[in-house]
């Protein structure tokens, strides 16, 4: 079986991050390819589903190249990995610009972040977006935390968040200033809300084992 | 448990070498950006930015390259400033592996590049460069003004206010350098930096006065800024981003180490 990993290209963002920091994380041995060919998505043997921006425009973009259904088999058949606005867009319902509907493969909403939070400790106003490197506290043992210690800082820009339903999908949370989901995982899912491919050692750590899990 | 202060080493390049000589001992090359950047990587830096000062449009495009090589490298943020005046300019960085583009002088002169560039790509990768410098005498109230091409041309605009209508447009993020202490190794203008942190809702990064590391806690702890941005002090080698990141750590600052 080879190793090929399919990054779907909806037009939205950080693809070449994702893509250059997936071939540095797998070596020669792995063969990634950017596409929002049905065909050649559903012929790698992982996923990635990455974005950022606004969640209205990923979702239009994904409706318009008709690559909803692809997503949904993928998330339901092989390791398949959500990053940022991608973690954002499996869950059902986003508050983003004024209510945008999501693709519903995980149960739970998107959230904004209240604008008027202080940090507890200094008493200064919390920025959004929440932005910069952040701890990444592990609630379950996952293949893809393997070689990541606990409470390892990752990299984070966004200003809305997921709220799984039930506790049972929450792979990993960060406090800002109140903890919420920043990874969740479920059968061969797995999405995260930083950015592995700007998150140095522990990003491509956890990209190396996105390309070694079985799902 | 909370979000790491970050520390954000800049670098001058020009038609592809990065200038103002960056002095690390041992270093093969240094001009080289991905060396450089891969060094301030080894670190723990948060992030780089480049500015491009090269002086030519045309040898503009060596920027895309030098991107592009830095990003095959290095997996941590980078902001490309410096001649950004165009969304395709901006598509470009972005393509060659930016993560962020900083806009200066282009939003002086239309304002609505910055909410379309923001609209188009994403508040996440428009950060607005401010140059202020103080205006009022020494009887007045603390007043800031926006200027342009290095300090040279004043505009008339309130720099307080401008941030604040930059992040109304879409900015995600503020770089504000004090004019008036770039260069100096004072320290930050820690009255401008306050000022304009605490008008905004978007993280602010300080710049321009860098001396020695207590300047980067007072920014943090004084000034409430959300990131430091420095050049000279990292690159003639008088600290390491660690000895930095330790000396914040002890003023009580978190920091990722």
């Amino acid at each position: 079986m080879g190793n090929r990993v399919a990054i779907i290209d909806y037009g939205m963002g950080n693809i070449h991050s994702v893509a250059k920091a997936l071939e540095f994380a797998g070596g020669d041995a792995v063969q990634v390819s950017v596409s929002h060919d049905p065909e050649e998505i559903l012929r790698a043997e992982r996923v990635v589903l990455p974005g950022v921006g606004a969640i209205r425009d990923c979702m239009a973009e994904i409706t318009r190249l008709g690559l909803d259904e692809v997503i949904r088999e993928a998330a339901q058949s092989k390791p398949f990995l959500g990053v940022c606005v991608g973690m954002q867009a499996l869950f059902e319902h986003s508050e983003e610009n004024g209510g945008t509907p999501c693709l519903g493969i995980l149960p739970g909403g998107v959230h904004a972040f209240a604008t008027d939070m202080n940090d507890p400790a200094s008493g200064t106003r919390l920025k959004i977006p929440h932005m910069g490197w952040n701890q990444v506290h592990q609630c379950i043992e996952h293949p893809l935390w393997r070689g990541i210690e606990q409470d390892t800082r990752f990299y984070f820009v966004h200003s809305y968040y997921v709220t799984p339903a039930g506790d049972r999908l929450t792979a990993a949370t960060t406090c800002y200033p109140e903890p919420f989901a920043s990874a969740v995982a479920r059968d061969n899912i797995f999405a995260v809300q930083f950015h592995p491919e700007k998150s140095q050692h522990a990003g491509l750590t956890l990209y190396a084992n996105f390309l070694r899990w079985d799902g | 448990m909370s979000l790491a202060k970050r520390i954000i080493p800049c670098l001058d390049v020009d038609n592809g070498r990065v200038v103002k000589g960056v002095q690390f001992v041992d270093i093969r090359d240094a001009g080289d950006p991905v060396e450089i950047a891969r060094r301030y990587d080894e670190q723990g830096a948060d992030e780089l930015t480049f500015l491009d000062i090269t002086a030519s449009h045309e040898d503009r495009k060596t920027m895309a390259d030098v991107v592009e090589a830095v990003a095959g490298q290095v997996f941590i943020p980078l902001t490309v400033g410096g001649g950004i005046r165009t969304s395709p300019d901006i598509r470009h960085m972005l393509k060659a592996g930016a993560d962020k583009v900083a806009i200066n002088t282009a939003a002086v002169n239309n304002p609505e590049f910055v909410r379309e560039a923001a609209g188009r790509f994403g508040s996440q990768c428009i950060v607005v460069a401010i140059d202020a410098k103080r205006v009022n005498t020494d009887s007045e109230p603390a007043r800031w003004e926006i200027f342009t091409h290095g300090g040279r041309n004043p505009t008339g605009i309130d720099a307080v206010a401008w941030a604040r209508k930059m992040v109304d447009y879409g900015a995600g993020e503020i770089l504000l350098t004090s004019m008036d202490r770039d260069g100096t190794r004072a320290g930050f203008d820690i009255e401008l930096t306050r000022a304009v942190s605490d008008a905004v809702s978007v993280p602010i990064i300080a710049s321009g006065g860098v001396g020695n590391l207590e300047h980067l806690a007072e920014g943090i702890i004084q000034g409430h800024a959300d990131a430091v941005l420095a050049a000279s002090i990292f690159h003639f080698g008088e600290y390491t981003i660690e000895q930095a990141k330790r000396h914040m750590q002890d003023k009580g600052i978190e920091v990722r180490l």
